[in-house]
C-alpha cells in the first residue's frame, strides 16, 4: 500500500488488518506515554485546501504520536487563475523533504491527481476530497461499529445493517462508509430526500429509503446521521430547515422508537436540533465521541502502514 | 502555378479515376488521363472533397499560447481539412466586423485552409445584447454562422430575436445547448458514475431542454438553427422529431462523442474533461446511428486546444475541451465506416459537403468534377495509425494519444496547393 | 544444508526449570515479579517459566505476573523489514512501576529486539529493574546488552540459523542449528 486515496484501494483483508492495527493504536492512546518511535525522522504535511480543524488536528495528533514531524500547510482557494497551481504547491513542499502528504481538498479526485502525477513522489493520504471520499472516516466508523456491536478487535461486519441518513449526494462520508461497510459484509441503506439521494446512488448501496420512519421500522443496527449544510436550502435541494428536520431529523420521538441496541453515529460537526436531537446525540447509544477518539487511532494505523512498513518513499 | 495529375484515386461513389489540377481548379476527371503536371500516385487511396469543420477553436486573437491561426490551420490541413470555421470566443470576442476581418485575413495569410470566422450572437458572449451580426455579414469575412459557443444563448427572447434577425441574410444560429441553471459547476455526465466519483453532474436534460425550445423557436420564426456538439440519445430524438416536422434544423456531433465514454473520467484525468461531457455507450451508439440515418448532418471537431497547465491539475480546476482536427477523419472512419454504418459517400457528406452548405461556403464541399475548386483530401483507408500526443497543434490535450485508429490522411490539396504530402504538413512555398 | 540438534525436548524443559529457579533466587522471592514474553516464542517461554515458578511457589499469581510485550513499533529496522504483524501488548497490572520485569525471548542475537523492548517498557512505566531471560544466546551482539538468565550459550557463525521449535507452535520441541 503506497497511498490511501479511496476505500477501493483496500482489499477486504487489508481493511480488516488496518482495523486490527487501529485497535493496537487505541491501546497506545490509553497509556500514560502516548508515543511510539515508529515514524521518527519522517516528515508529514497536513496539506489542507479546505478548512477542517478537527480532521487536521486528528491527523496531526496521530502523526505526532508516532514521532513524525508534522507541518501544517493551509492553502485556501488554490486555482490556476487565482494563484499557485497544485503542481507548484506540491513541488515547493516536496523540495523541502516530505514523506507523506495528507490532503484535504474541495475538489473531488484531487488526492488521486497528486498521487498519479509525475511531479509528486510522496505517499498521499486522502483526508477528504470534494464530495468524493474520506477513507479514514470510513475506517474509524467501521472500527467503532465493530467494537460497539461485536465487542471485538477482529473480524468483519457480516450481517450488520447500517442506515445512513441525510445529504448523500454531497457526502464523502456516505461514499466511503458505503464502500467499506459493504466490503466488510454489512448491508447499507441510504435515506434522505430524493433530491439528495438520487436514484444513481443505488450503485453504492443495497437499498434507498425516502421515508425515514419507514426505514427506522426496519430495525437497523446502526443509524448514521449526516450533517446538512445550510446552502442546500439555497439551491433548492430542500425547502427549509424545519421541514428537513421533521422529515429526516433524528428527533427525540424517533430516537425513542429505536431499539436500545441501535447505535447512533454522526461524523460531526453536528447541527443539534436539525439533523439530530441533543437527547439522541448525548445518549448511551451515541458513539459520537468514540468516533473522534477512534479517528486518531485509525490515522495512526494508516500512517504507520504507509510510512513505517512500506519503506522510505 | 500548381499543376498535378492524381492517378487512380477512388471517389466516394467507388469509381476509380484520374484527376488533373491546374492552378486552383480541377480541370479534368477521367480514366487514363495524361498530363505534364506532377504525378500523385493515388492507387488504393480515397479522394474526397476537402473536409470542412464547422466548429474549431483557433484561439487567436487572445489565447495564442494555446493555438494560433497558423498552427490551427496546419493541424487542420494535416487532418484533411480545407476549411475551418473559427469560433467566436476569442479575446476580444469576435462580435464585430473588425475582429472577424482580422481572423479572416490571418487565415488567408496562413494559407493552409479557408478560415471562415464565426460571429458571436451576443456582445461579449454575454447573452443579452445582439452583436453586429449584419455588419459582420457585410464585412470582407462574409459571416453567416453565428454562435456564442462555450456559452448557451439561454434567454428565450434573445434566441428568438437572433434567429429572426439572421434570416434576412440567410444566416444561421449555431447553438451551444446547455441550460446554465441546470449545469452550475457541472463536471461530467450525470449518472451513477458521477455519483460514485463525487463530481457534479451535467444532466442530459440540460442539453435536451434547450434543443427542444430552440427547434420550436426556429419553427415559429421559420429560420435556420444549427445545434452544436449533440451529445445525448435524447437530443437525437428531439432533432429527428423536428426534422420530420420540417423545421430548418441541422445538427453536429463531435468525433469524441462518437468514440469516447464517461468511463474515462474514472481516474480524474482532465484530458477527458470536455463540454458537453462524454456520455454513455448508449449515447455513443445513438449518435452513430443518427449520423447514418441523416438526423445528424455533420461531424464537427470542437477542436479546443488548451495549454499544459490547464490540464495538469485538479479535475475541478481544469479547462474543458480536447483536440480534434488531426484525428477527426480517422475517428469517423473507425466508428462509422469500419462498423458498416456509413459508406464513403455519406462520409463525404458529413465531413465536407454538408458543413460547407450549412456555412454557405460555395468554394468548399464541391463534387470532384471539372470546374470545381481543387479542394481534395486523399485518405489511405487501409492504414493504421497509433496516435501521437504531439501533432501540429500548439497544444497537447489529445485524448487519443496511444490509441490505434483506422485510416490516415495521405495528401491534402487546398485550392490547388498541396498542403500535406505523405502525411506531412508542407511549409508553404516548398512546393509551388 | 545441514541440521544439528543442540537442545532436545528434555534439555529445553530442564533449562526452563533452571531459569525459573534463578529468577526467583535473584528476586529474593516472587514478589513484584512480572514476566513479559516477546512474541512469538518468548510468549510461550514466559508462560512456561511462570508455570514452573507456580509449582514451587503456590502463592505466585500467574495471571497477575505474566504478560506479553509487542516491540514491532519500536524497532529501528521497520522500513528494512516491512510488513511485520503488530500483535497486542498485554500488561496484567495497570502499571510497571516498582515491578521487576523479566523480558523473555527465545534467541538473543544482535540485541536490537531487546533494545526495542526497553523502549517499549519505558512508554508503559518505570520498573524497579528490567532483567532478560533467553533460551539461547548465540552471540554476535551489535549493542551493549546481555542476558541475565540463559538456557544455553551457543557459539555460532553469523551465517548459521538457529531454529527454536516449541510444542505450542511447532510439531516437536528442539533447538536446531541450520548451516
Amino acid at each position: 500500500m503506497r497511498h490511501l486515496l479511496s476505500i477501493n484501494d483496500l482489499s477486504k483483508q487489508e481493511a480488516i488488518d488496518l482495523l486490527n492495527l487501529s485497535a493496537q493504536m487505541q491501546e497506545v492512546n490509553k497509556r500514560d506515554v502516548k508515543k511510539l518511535p515508529a515514524l521518527n525522522g519522517r516528515t508529514v504535511v497536513n496539506l489542507f485546501f479546505e478548512d477542517s480543524t478537527r480532521t487536521r488536528f486528528s491527523f496531526e495528533l496521530a502523526a505526532k504520536r508516532l514521532s513524525a514531524d508534522v507541518v501544517n500547510f493551509t492553502a485556501k482557494g488554490s486555482s490556476v487563475s487565482k494563484g499557485e497551481s497544485l503542481k507548484d504547491t506540491i513541488g515547493t513542499l516536496e523540495a523541502m523533504g516530505v514523506d507523506a502528504l495528507i490532503v484535504r481538498h474541495h475538489h473531488s479526485g484531487a488526492a488521486l491527481t497528486i498521487a498519479n502525477a509525475p511531479w509528486s513522489t510522496s505517499a498521499v493520504i486522502n483526508a477528504g476530497d470534494g464530495t468524493h471520499e474520506h477513507p479514514t472516516q470510513g475506517l474509524l466508523d467501521s472500527l467503532t461499529i465493530r467494537q460497539r456491536l461485536n465487542g471485538l478487535d477482529q473480524g468483519d461486519l457480516s450481517g450488520v445493517r447500517v442506515l445512513i441518513v441525510g445529504d448523500i449526494l454531497h457526502s464523502r462520508v456516505a461514499r466511503s462508509n458505503a464502500l467499506l461497510l459493504r466490503k466488510l459484509g454489512a448491508k447499507v441503506s441510504y435515506c434522505g430526500p430524493s433530491t439528495l439521494v438520487p436514484s444513481a446512488s443505488l450503485g453504492l448501496v443495497d437499498e434507498i429509503y425516502y421515508d425515514f420512519d419507514q426505514a427506522l421500522a426496519q430495525n437497523f443496527d446502526v443509524v448514521m446521521m449526516l450533517r446538512i449544510q445550510a446552502e442546500r436550502m439555497n439551491s433548492a435541494f430542500i425547502p427549509n430547515a424545519k421541514e428537513y428536520s421533521q422529515l429526516f431529523g433524528l428527533t427525540d420521538s424517533r430516537f425513542d422508537s429505536l431499539s436500545s441496541k441501535t447505535l447512533v453515529m454522526h461524523p460531526g460537526p453536528m447541527n443539534r436540533g436539525l439533523e439530530i436531537s441533543s437527547k439522541a446525540a448525548d445518549s448511551a447509544q451515541s458513539t459520537i465521541l468514540e468516533q473522534v477518539a477512534n479517528g486518531v487511532a485509525v490515522r495512526m494505523a494508516v500512517l504507520y502502514r504507509l510510512l513505517a512498513q512500506e519503506g522510505k518513499a | 502555378m500548381s499543376h498535378y495529375l492524381i492517378k487512380n484515386a477512388q471517389l466516394a461513389d467507388g469509381t476509380v479515376v484520374d484527376i488533373e489540377i491546374n492552378d486552383q481548379m480541377i480541370v479534368q476527371v477521367g480514366s487514363n488521363l495524361s498530363s505534364t503536371g506532377e504525378l500523385i500516385d493515388a492507387s488504393g487511396l480515397i479522394a474526397l472533397s476537402g473536409l470542412v469543420d464547422l466548429h474549431t477553436h483557433l484561439r487567436e486573437p487572445g489565447f495564442e499560447g494555446s493555438e494560433t491561426i497558423l498552427t490551427g490551420s496546419k493541424a487542420a490541413a494535416k487532418g484533411g481539412f480545407t476549411s475551418v470555421h473559427a469560433m467566436a470566443n476569442t479575446a476580444p470576442v469576435a462580435d464585430n466586423a473588425a475582429v472577424v476581418e482580422q481572423v479572416f485575413a490571418l487565415g488567408k495569410k496562413a494559407g493552409y485552409v479557408q478560415v471562415q470566422p464565426i460571429g458571436a450572437v451576443t456582445v461579449n458572449l454575454e447573452g443579452s445584447q445582439l452583436s453586429d451580426m449584419g455588419k459582420m455579414n457585410k464585412s470582407s469575412a462574409t459571416v453567416t454562422v453565428f454562435s456564442d459557443d462555450g456559452k448557451c444563448v439561454s434567454d428565450s427572447l434573445v434566441m428568438r430575436r437572433a434567429l429572426e434577425y439572421v434570416k434576412s441574410f440567410e444566416g444561421v444560429i449555431a447553438q451551444h445547448a446547455q441550460d446554465p441553471a441546470l449545469t452550475v459547476n457541472a463536471q461530467m455526465n450525470e449518472g451513477e458514475l458521477s455519483m460514485k466519483l463525487g463530481l457534479t453532474g451535467w444532466p442530459q436534460v440540460a442539453e435536451q431542454a434547450i434543443i427542444a425550445r430552440d427547434v420550436l423557436l426556429a419553427e415559429e420564426v421559420d429560420s435556420r438553427l444549427h445545434i452544436c456538439h449533440v451529445s445525448t440519445a435524447g437530443s437525437v430524438d428531439i432533432i429527428r422529431w423536428a426534422k420530420a416536422r420540417g423545421i430548418k434544423v441541422t445538427a453536429e456531433v463531435t468525433p469524441h462523442h462518437l468514440l469516447l465514454t464517461e468511463d474515462l473520467a474514472s481516474e480524474y484525468d482532465p484530458l477527458y474533461k470536455v463540454n458537453p461531457p462524454l456520455r454513455t455507450q448508449k449515447d455513443v451508439e445513438a449518435l452513430r446511428l443518427a449520423v447514418a440515418d441523416g438526423t445528424i448532418d455533420i461531424i464537427a471537431t470542437d477542436h479546443a486546444p488548451h495549454p499544459e497547465d490547464s490540464k495538469d491539475c485538479e479535475w475541478g480546476e481544469a479547462a474543458f475541451g480536447m483536440l480534434g482536427l488531426e484525428t477527426a477523419a480517422a475517428i469517423a472512419q473507425t466508428t462509422l465506416i469500419e462498423t458498416g454504418l456509413i459508406d464513403w459517400k455519406r462520409f463525404q457528406e458529413v465531413l465536407s459537403s454538408n458543413p460547407a452548405r450549412i456555412g454557405k461556403l460555395s468554394d468548399q464541399g464541391q463534387e470532384l468534377t471539372p470546374g470545381s475548386y481543387a479542394n481534395i483530401v486523399l485518405i489511405d483507408p487501409k492504414a493504421k495509425q497509433v496516435i501521437d500526443r504531439e501533432g501540429e497543434s500548439k497544444s497537447n490535450n489529445n485524448p487519443y494519444a496511444g490509441m490505434e485508429l483506422n485510416g490516415a490522411v495521405k495528401h491534402t490539396i487546398y485550392k490547388g496547393t498541396l498542403t500535406v504530402r505523405d502525411g506531412k504538413v508542407l511549409e508553404l512555398g516548398e512546393n509551388n | 544444508m545441514s541440521l544439528r540438534t543442540v537442545l532436545d525436548a528434555a534439555d529445553i524443559d530442564r533449562a526452563i526449570i533452571r531459569i525459573s529457579h534463578e529468577i526467583v533466587e535473584a528476586n529474593h522471592g516472587t514478589e513484584n515479579l512480572l514476566l513479559l514474553g516477546i512474541p512469538t516464542r518468548g510468549v510461550f517461554l514466559a508462560k512456561r517459566i511462570a508455570n514452573s515458578i507456580k509449582k514451587n511457589y503456590p502463592d505466585f499469581d500467574v495471571e497477575e505476573s505474566l504478560g506479553r510485550l509487542d516491540v514491532t513499533m519500536f524497532r529501528d529496522d521497520l522500513s528494512a523489514k516491512p510488513n511485520r504483524e503488530v500483535t497486542p501488548t498485554e500488561i496484567p497490572v495497570g502499571s510497571l512501576d516498582e515491578k521487576t520485569v523479566v523480558l523473555v525471548d527465545d534467541v538473543l542475537f544482535s540485541g536490537r529486539t531487546i533494545r526495542a523492548a526497553l523502549d517499549a517498557i519505558v512508554s508503559y512505566g518505570r520498573p524497579k529493574a528490567v532483567r532478560l531471560a533467553v533460551l539461547v544466546d548465540r552471540g554476535h551482539r551489535e549493542l551493549p546488552i546481555r542476558a541475565d538468565y540463559v538456557g544455553k550459550n551457543l557459539p555460532t557463525s553469523v551465517t548459521e540459523r538457529i531454529n527454536v521449535h516449541l510444542t505450542e507452535t511447532d510439531e516437536e520441541q528442539s533447538v536446531v542449528i541450520e548451516q
